[in-house]
């Protein structure tokens, strides 16, 4: 059996001289090479997977749809509550305010943690233990209650003589409190974020930039944290969608944002669950939001890493639309249209001619 | 351009227990060319890096036309300047890195126009006609506007050896240029280099390319364990090395 699989298989390697390349018996006998059909592998445990999930996703949406006590109506009416939108908007606020100003400091932290400094070093290591280890509840309130430990802020000369005033209370008010608790925690987080970042760039960009003698910020914002924020994208916005969550915290001091508005609503209405929907939706919404900024900025600072940046999503739709008419009616695809796309074009041609023939 | 007088007194360097350079002395004249060879671990990048403040030395000094790079000296004291001040003085030496270290997000030109613009506060028209023109020398007008990564390994060289060019420099260091490219990239590389020879720069090399040394440098230093073993015209020391170490050496690697 084997001896003769041996011969079988040389004979079809090296055929003997006299005989034609390729002629083996049973090759000669079947349908013409190209004609092979091609048989898909079956996967019986994929498909009772499937099954399975598509009976769950039916019950869910059929509760959803049936049960009455979640209230759509209620939902859909106040979805756009002018409330409801000024929580929204004050939510959105907190969240692009605090999200600057946690990576603001944060970057700065970051690069003190890195100079070569021992004090700088151990100040920003200080911060972020201390930020980090606090919760940011107790962060807010203590902040909220700042005019408890100084009445007065001014500006002036450190142990000299004191040139303007504030009056705490009108200075950080609810808005500024949040910021405070919720930015300064979040810088705690940002530093060691940007940190990984720059410390992943490739020694060889220090030492190129370095060699040509730029100075050290130029160094920093032009060739180190530009190459660092592929790295810290993606984590970053992580922290941003959980920031934006967080800011619902905000709601024990009383300040006007989503998750507080809700409360009061539901508080005063007793209709709990419908509201907290309409809160979810909201906050998905914005998050569906950042997660598409994220894909663009990701995209912008991915220059240079990539040979050719991947499509946008509006141009592969763009694309896919100018392809399929070319297609329909058999006029040439436009410049522009990248190959890899351009290129299903010409199979669906070729393919539908020889089947007309057959 | 007028090439710098490139002085290495006395040098030594440590990274930790290893002695990496232990007392180099070398001088390479203006408009020079000197190789430098030697086996891995010798000392050659270290001391290289170290003509660029690139690495702090330990003990000795390296001058260029008389200015100390790195130190200021006050009597027999050598006191590290600020760093804005060695930034000031590295525009005067070009370094070529192994790895080409391109900026990858900056383009082309970017890359070549950053320096002359931010480091030494030139007019950005003036810099990029300059740039543009340097790229053409290095055989690239074309790929002005493509980023590294786009090019092949022999192109991204060339463009690093453009943009160590544009600042004017008097020296330009060059860290075994071709050691990271494929063997047919080798050549278009070296060109480069040989061209730049005739025009006045002073030249250091770390090489592995003998061939290269033996046509285009005027001086081989051969370095062995930390020291200078040897010296001299790339002929005599390519062809009748003085040093058993340098004949050895030379036996192995021709």
């Amino acid at each position: 059996m084997s001896a003769d699989l041996a011969e079988g298989e040389s004979r079809l390697l090296y055929p003997p001289p006299g005989m034609p390349p390729g002629g083996g018996s049973a090759a000669s006998a079947g349908p013409a090479d190209e004609d092979l059909r091609v048989v898909a592998a079956r996967h019986p445990g994929r498909w009772l997977a499937t099954a399975v999930v598509a009976v769950l996703l039916a019950m869910v949406v059929s509760s959803l749809v049936t049960n009455d006590r979640w209230e759509w109506d209620v939902v859909a009416r106040y979805l756009t509550w002018p409330s409801i939108l000024e929580g929204a908007w004050a939510t959105i606020r907190l969240t692009v305010t605090a999200s600057v100003v946690g990576f603001a400091l944060g970057t700065v932290l970051a690069l003190m943690r890195l100079s070569r400094s021992p004090l700088l070093q151990a100040v920003s290591w200080a911060y972020t233990w201390v930020f980090r280890s606090v919760p940011l509840l107790l962060q807010l309130l203590l902040w909220y209650n700042l005019a408890y430990l100084y009445p007065v802020l001014s500006l002036g000369i450190p142990f000299g003589p004191e040139l303007l005033f504030f009056d705490t209370l009108d200075l950080i008010d609810k808005f500024w409190a949040a910021i405070l608790g919720l930015g300064l925690s979040q810088a705690a987080y940002s530093a060691e974020i940007v940190r990984a970042g720059i410390l992943g760039v490739d020694q060889g960009q220090h030492e190129a930039a370095a060699s040509l003698g730029l100075p050290r910020h130029r160094q920093v914002r032009r060739i180190i944290l530009p190459q660092a924020m592929r790295s810290i994208v993606p984590t970053a916005v992580n922290e941003v969608i959980g920031l934006l969550k967080g800011t619902s915290i905000v709601y024990v001091l009383a300040y006007g944002e989503l998750f507080y508005i809700v409360s009061v609503i539901y508080g005063r209405n007793g209709r709990v669950v419908p509201l907290l929907i309409v809160a979810a939706i909201w906050y998905l919404a914005l998050t569906t939001l950042i997660t598409v900024v994220q894909y663009y900025v990701e995209r912008h600072y991915a220059k240079g890493a990539l040979r050719t940046l991947p499509p946008t999503p509006l141009q592969r739709v763009r694309w896919e639309l100018q392809v399929g008419r070319s297609r329909l009616t058999g006029a040439p695809v436009p410049d522009g249209v990248p190959p890899a796309f351009a290129a299903r074009v010409r199979v669906g041609r070729r393919v539908a001619p020889r089947g007309g023939a057959a | 351009m007028t090439g710098g007088l490139l002085e290495i007194r006395g040098v030594h360097k440590s990274f930790g227990m290893l002695e990496a350079l232990r007392g180099v002395d070398l001088t390479v004249r203006p408009g020079e060319v000197a190789a430098i060879i030697g086996p891995s671990g010798s000392g050659k990048s270290t001391l290289l890096r170290a003509i660029n403040h690139l690495e702090k030395v330990d003990r000795g000094f390296v001058s260029l036309d008389g200015e100390l790079v790195g130190y200021a000296r006050r009597g027999s004291t050598l006191r590290e300047l600020t760093e804005r001040e060695i930034l000031r003085r590295r525009t005067r030496i070009g370094f070529v890195f192994q790895n080409f270290n391109l900026f990858p997000h900056l383009t082309v030109l970017e890359n070549v126009v950053e320096a002359p613009i931010f480091a030494q506060g030139r007019p950005r028209a003036q810099a990029e006609a300059e740039g543009r023109e340097l790229l053409a020398r290095v055989g690239l007008a074309d790929r002005a506007d493509a980023r590294p990564r786009q090019l092949s390994g022999g192109q991204q060289q060339r463009v690093a050896i453009a943009r160590a060019l544009a600042l004017r420099p008097a020296v330009v260091l060059f860290d075994e240029p071709t050691s990271a490219l494929d063997p047919e990239l080798v050549g278009e590389v070296l060109e480069v280099i040989k061209e730049l020879a005739g025009t006045g720069t002073t030249l250091v090399v770390v090489t592995h390319e003998m061939a290269f040394a033996r046509e285009v440098a005027d001086t081989v230093v051969f370095m062995d364990g930390g020291v200078v073993i040897e010296q001299g015209p790339s002929a005599d020391v390519l062809d009748r090395p003085a040093s058993p170490r340098t004949k050895a050496f030379l036996e192995k690697v021709l």
